[in-house]
């Protein structure tokens, strides 16, 4: 693992008291996102490579309490 | 209340020295430097050192505040009221050094409503004179209140429930001004580290994490109270502080409610410190030791059971796997304890939500939580394995208290 950034990666991350369970985030980015018992986002991994910035954009654009966030990340390699 | 004799060429914190209020205070750079070379780490219950921690608030260009928590929310700690009602005048001058190093105007001193700590801190507050403002506020009653995003949501005129980090309370707290959080322990400490100099600070205690530590023994012991020892002092020589034997301890409830449960043996000869109560599976916490007694007389899973309904409840009720995982465990593992058909599933159940629910919360209440619930199926495993086969435990033996839910506005 590599601390070196990459360009275009993504690291997400759950405000969980914003979160009220909608789980659109695990539909649109199951790479990342699985659900719990009771509906609730459990993260696989927060940091994404480049090629899943898009799909995590929609993911947390289609959010209806916007708790899922975005930064820029250094991915691991 | 009642204080455990510490010997008394082992006191500092508790050692009732009369402090004078408002004492000349060094430059901001000294006390940064003796808190840096005493090794300080914080009092609370997360072990962060507190050099680290003044330096995160000090050097801004903002005006920044000081919150002194002596709210002590796990329900067993009494060392935070004891230590402010024996040495509020310690407490008082470590709140002006810190206030002082990291340039805060104000200071708010949090103590939970009805605390046996307030006379004393008043009388105390009264008799300063000058020097940094400290508003003395009296929190809920209530196990999250405690917590440090809370007190600032508090203090900021909201709620006293945990928030969504970031941003950190040493970038955006009270008012949105930069805010350090300090237990009022961890405050005596920076006290006696700068009055009497880093180095005789570290000349008790374990060198990682030096000085002198406040414990509250509670449970099954014939004299519970609050002790003072030199950090790295083995748990069992605070039990027999508490009037324990060896023989006498069953079970060691270590860190509080949000802790974890430890066999005597693995338990006895610990050192309480942060490093060597994890080394063995055990929490420090905010130094707490509960003892549950040994042969059958009790169960640690109908303990447990009982405080994770306590802990459930307790919930700031804010997020999800809180809300809805923290019942859910409570409901398996009391299934588990009147082991009926379903024990087994439930036992099961209880390992899949605790793995499931640590760090989904904005607080680390459902962390505290779920460790507790685990360490007890891994030190009472005899009685899960009766359980499940069908064997309820004779004893109704209750050992620690579980404070009745309040219906009173907690917030």
């Amino acid at each position: 693992m590599s601390g070196k950034r990459t360009a275009g990666g993504v690291r997400i991350g759950i405000d969980r008291v914003a979160c009220r369970g909608h789980g659109l985030c695990a539909g649109l980015l199951p790479e990342a996102v699985t659900l719990d018992d009771w509906g609730y986002p459990v993260l696989s991994r927060t940091h994404l490579p480049a090629e899943l910035r898009r799909p995590a954009r929609r993911a947390a654009a289609a959010c209806p309490t916007l708790a899922l966030r975005l930064s820029t990340s250094e991915v691991p390699e | 209340m009642t204080g455990v004799a510490s010997p008394p060429e082992l006191r500092r914190l508790l050692a009732a020295m009369p402090v004078p209020a408002d004492l000349p205070l060094p430059p901001p750079a000294a006390v940064l430097a003796a808190v840096e070379e005493a090794g300080l780490v914080g009092r609370g219950g997360g072990g962060f050192p507190t050099a680290r921690k003044l330096a995160a608030v000090a050097g801004g260009r903002r005006r920044s505040v000081l919150v002194a928590n002596g709210a002590e929310g796990e329900p067993l700690s009494q060392k935070d009221a004891l230590l402010l009602t024996v040495a509020p005048g310690l407490v008082l001058d470590g709140i002006a050094l810190a206030a002082h190093a990291v340039g805060a105007t104000v200071a708010y001193l949090c103590l939970h409503r009805g605390s046996p700590a307030l006379p004393a801190v008043r009388a105390a507050l009264a008799a300063r004179s000058g020097g940094v403002e400290v508003r003395l506020r009296e929190t809920p009653d209530r196990y999250v209140a405690s917590e440090e995003s809370a007190l600032v949501r508090l203090l900021s005129g909201g709620r006293a429930l945990p928030t969504s980090r970031p941003p950190l309370p040493a970038e955006r707290g009270v008012r949105r001004a930069p805010t350090l959080v300090l237990n009022v322990e961890t405050l005596a400490g920076i006290a006696l580290a700068v009055r009497g100099g880093a180095e005789a600070y570290r000349t008790v205690g374990d060198p990682a994490e030096p000085g002198t530590l406040l414990v509250t023994v509670a449970g099954a012991v014939p004299a519970p109270g609050v002790v003072e020892l030199p950090t790295g002092t083995p748990v069992g020589f605070a039990l027999e502080a508490a009037g324990a034997t060896r023989e006498s301890v069953g079970a060691v409830l270590t860190g509080g409610y949000g802790g974890a449960w430890l066999g005597r043996d693995a338990a006895w000869w610990a050192p309480l410190t942060y490093a060597g109560l994890r080394s063995v599976g055990g929490v420090l916490g905010p130094g707490l030791l509960a003892v549950l007694p040994p042969g059958g007389s009790a169960c640690g899973l109908a303990e447990t059971a009982r405080i994770a309904r306590y802990l459930a409840g307790e919930s700031a009720g804010q997020c999800g796997p809180c809300v809805f995982g923290l019942p859910a465990i409570a409901g398996a593992l009391e299934a588990v304890v009147q082991a009926g058909p379903d024990a087994a599933e439930a036992a099961a159940a209880v390992r899949r939500w605790t793995a499931s629910v640590a760090g989904r919360g904005a607080c680390r209440h459902p962390d505290g939580a779920a460790r507790l619930v685990d360490s007890a199926l891994r030190a009472f495993v005899d009685d899960v394995a009766g359980h499940v086969h069908g064997r309820p435990c004779g004893s109704l033996l209750r050992v620690l208290p579980v404070p009745e839910p309040s219906t009173e506005d907690r917030s």
